[in-house]
């Protein structure tokens, strides 16, 4: 178990991690999520003993490491950027840490060839990285960081420089190593969309603060404020200012949509109410769909998905349709939302918890 | 703009090439209309950067010729072909402002003052950087930088072409959707013809009218987003497009029906195999049916992704991924259809049908 209590990092007069509390158990996949300079690499700096922390302390297994330097933990570390020593084979590549650690052969030719079956090397422990693509090469990187044994891997956007059809290959291959080695894994991202295929938890980061902590998926479905709201949405959010008053909802004193059931415990008042495009529809096909007059702006098609940008009251909205919808821009159209997922949150963006019974 | 003829172009690195492993582009035949939009997309290797820098110059092919409006400039040099280019990163001026990095080509080509202003302020509006004119660039953040090389591919109108090499490789989640769709609006309003480099499918597809998907140095298919997603003509069309891709099952076909494993299915027509080798049905994760009735299915894995949740099952001893939305129903003893207008049948890789 890997407790950070209180930790902080100011660098001059700069706070790169605000104080922050996390506690993360073995043998599970732990997501930070946010985008660049939000403090997802400081944080896993911390966590590795590069970097000391400015207060707090970090515990692991119990045991205050907050001092030990990086070669005194038993860390693994991948990076973004593919890192192998060139002049050997991928073979020699992945036993590297383990003739460091002065392992006999016959184990360390066990644990090669386990790993390298793992990550599918097996046809190529003989090369040399330069005679791999970049998926393989990472492959490489990611087996001499399992056969390392370490009780905490860190892995840096490691698939930020592959092929999106390698990293959908990989990032289904993660999540089964993470469960087999009973280590502490922690993968930094700026992509909503990894976050929820590697499941597991995510931490959600910006602006140097853990915003929240929790099963991936829930997250997602219940962030805590529109912060975390916004950093998990791929594509972005839709957010609206509206002001409650009793059943509706209203735009500069139109009503624009009926307020529904999870949410009509809230207050009269202004409101940021915010949802996600796969909550607008064509059609009224959702229980909860409700009626909205959009102008219609461009239609971008990706096959099998349609995302509609679309101008409501001012506002600039994407709705996300299965299927090709190539609809002219310009036009004034009826849309659907599908108001039991709507989000609220209040004027300072905490969001206003669903009511129990009506919760979606 | 123009439109652009790719004549019989190969292309090999090494001298004297002899066997079609040799070249890292095989033959590239086909005719660009003048205002379209088209994207390359391939995995890295695919020769997607050459047939683009054999387009911008940077590249003179092996063999073939490349032709704008029919003006053969197969030997002119990038600066001779009147084109604009976006690349991967920044380049831009430091020392400038913004608004000088952006008025700097059409200076350059003597463009009146007034029309300079007009244009750049249209551009500045665009890219979202009108308050930043005055500063210089060197203080702009990574993605700022690259939305002035993006606003400077855009500025003049009097080119040939303009070619982007991974444009928002370097810009934000957030920031991509909106300059995706502002490029589409400029696309839509000026007519440039673009040819647009990436390996990010989404990016591909909502950009271009015409997809380009390259592998191993050829062009499988060129198609509409549509088409690549409904009728892929190849196999690593299916695969490579969509997420999940297609699922690919080894199948035998006897006149119009097809056997995986040990389960039989009709189809609406006798697909033509010949004497293939090797013969696979295809079906997208979107068309598979999971439900009560149909053909039965383990399921392994139920991945939920948000939006949507993606099943991983077992069909006929294959895997099979299955796409189920947010609210869909996985019933305990699942079954599956295959939605029988989205299969297709593939003879060695090649998609034949009703239309071969």
């Amino acid at each position: 178990m890997l407790e950070l209590k209180n930790v902080s990092k100011t660098v001059g007069a700069e706070v790169h991690i605000h104080p922050c509390d996390l506690v993360l158990q073995r043998g599970t996949l732990n997501v930070l999520l946010g985008p660049t300079l939000s403090g997802k690499t400081s944080l896993m700096r911390l966590m590795a003993g590069l970097d000391k922390p400015s207060g707090g302390s970090i515990h692991f297994d119990g045991k205050d490491v907050t001092g030990l330097r990086v070669q005194e933990r038993n860390v693994a570390m991948v990076y973004q950027q593919f890192i192998n020593y060139p002049a050997l084979s991928v073979y020699e590549n992945i036993a590297s840490p383990m003739r460091i650690a002065g392992k006999d052969a016959a184990t360390i030719d066990r644990e090669v060839r386990k790993a390298a079956d793992l990550l599918k090397l097996t046809p190529y422990l003989e090369r040399t990285p330069l005679n791999l693509s970049g998926g393989q090469q990472q492959r490489t990187a990611l087996a001499r960081a399992i056969v390392k044994n370490a009780s905490l891997v860190l892995l840096d956007e490691p698939l930020a420089n592959l092929d999106y059809k390698l990293r959908e290959e990989l990032r289904e291959e993660l999540p089964r190593l993470f469960a087999a080695s009973g280590a502490i894994f922690v993968y930094a991202t700026t992509e909503p969309s990894e976050a929820l295929l590697l499941g597991g938890n995510t931490a959600t980061l910006s602006q140097g603060r853990i915003t929240q902590f929790g099963p991936t998926i829930e997250v997602y479905r219940r962030p805590v404020d529109l912060n975390t709201a916004r950093t998990f949405a791929d594509p972005p959010l839709n957010i609206i200012e509206l002001t409650k008053r009793g059943g509706q909802f209203l735009r500069q004193d139109v009503e624009a949509f009926a307020v529904p059931a999870h949410l009509a415990h809230m207050a009269d008042g202004p409101a940021t109410i915010a949802f996600h495009p796969h909550h607008l529809a064509l059609a009224p096909a959702a229980p909860g769909a409700q009626r909205v007059p959009v102008r219609t702006l461009i239609s971008e098609i990706t096959g099998s998905e349609s995302f509609i940008h679309v101008d409501f009251a001012g506002v600039r909205w994407v709705m996300l349709e299965h299927g090709i919808h190539d609809i002219e821009p310009d036009r004034a159209i009826d849309i659907y939302l599908d108001t039991r997922h709507l989000m609220a949150f209040g004027p300072d963006g905490a969001a206003i918890a669903a009511a129990p019974a009506a919760a979606a | 703009m123009a439109r652009i003829d790719l004549d019989h172009i190969r292309h090999a690195y090494g001298p004297r090439p002899t066997s079609a492993k040799d070249y890292a582009l095989k033959e590239v035949h086909h005719e660009w209309n003048d205002g379209g939009a088209y994207a390359l997309l391939g995995p890295s290797g695919c020769g997607k950067t050459t047939l683009l820098n054999i387009i911008s110059g940077l590249v003179q092919p092996s063999e073939g010729r490349i032709l704008f409006d029919g003006v053969d400039v197969t030997h002119l040099p990038t600066e001779k072909r009147n084109i604009a280019q976006v690349f991967q990163f920044p380049v831009i001026y430091d020392t400038m402002t913004v608004y000088d990095n952006l008025a700097f080509p059409l200076r350059n080509r003597h463009v009146p003052a007034a029309e300079i202003d007009r244009r750049v302020r249209d551009i500045l509006e665009m890219i979202d950087l009108s308050h930043w004119a005055d500063r210089k660039a060197r203080g702009l953040t990574a993605d700022q930088k690259q939305k002035i090389s993006l606003g400077r591919g855009l500025v003049r109108n009097d080119v040939s072409a303009i070619l982007f090499d991974e444009p928002l490789t370097v810009i934000d989640p957030h920031m991509k959707w909106v300059l995706r769709s502002q490029l589409k609006k400029l696309h839509r309003q000026f007519g440039f013809t673009m040819v647009y480099v990436t390996h990010d499918q989404t990016e591909a597809l909502t950009f271009a009218d015409k997809v380009v998907v390259m592998y191993d140095g050829e062009i499988v298919q060129i198609g509409t987003p549509a088409e690549l997603f409904e009728r892929p003509s190849h196999t690593f069309v299916g695969y490579f497009i969509g997420s999940p891709g297609m699922n690919v099952l080894p199948a035998r076909v006897d006149g119009s029906q097809v056997t995986i494993g040990d389960q039989v299915l009709g189809l609406d027509h006798a697909p033509d195999i010949g004497s293939a080798a090797k013969v696979e049905l295809g079906i997208r994760p979107e068309f598979v049916r999971l439900g009560r009735e149909g053909m039965p299915v383990e399921i392994a894995k139920v991945e939920d992704i948000g939006r949507q949740k993606i099943v991983r099952a077992r069909f006929a001893g294959q895997p099979l991924a299955i796409v189920v939305p947010e609210d869909g129903e996985i019933p305990t003893d699942a079954r599956v259809r295959f939605d029988p207008a989205a299969i297709s049948i593939y003879a060695d890789s090649w998609r034949v049908g009703k239309e071969a």
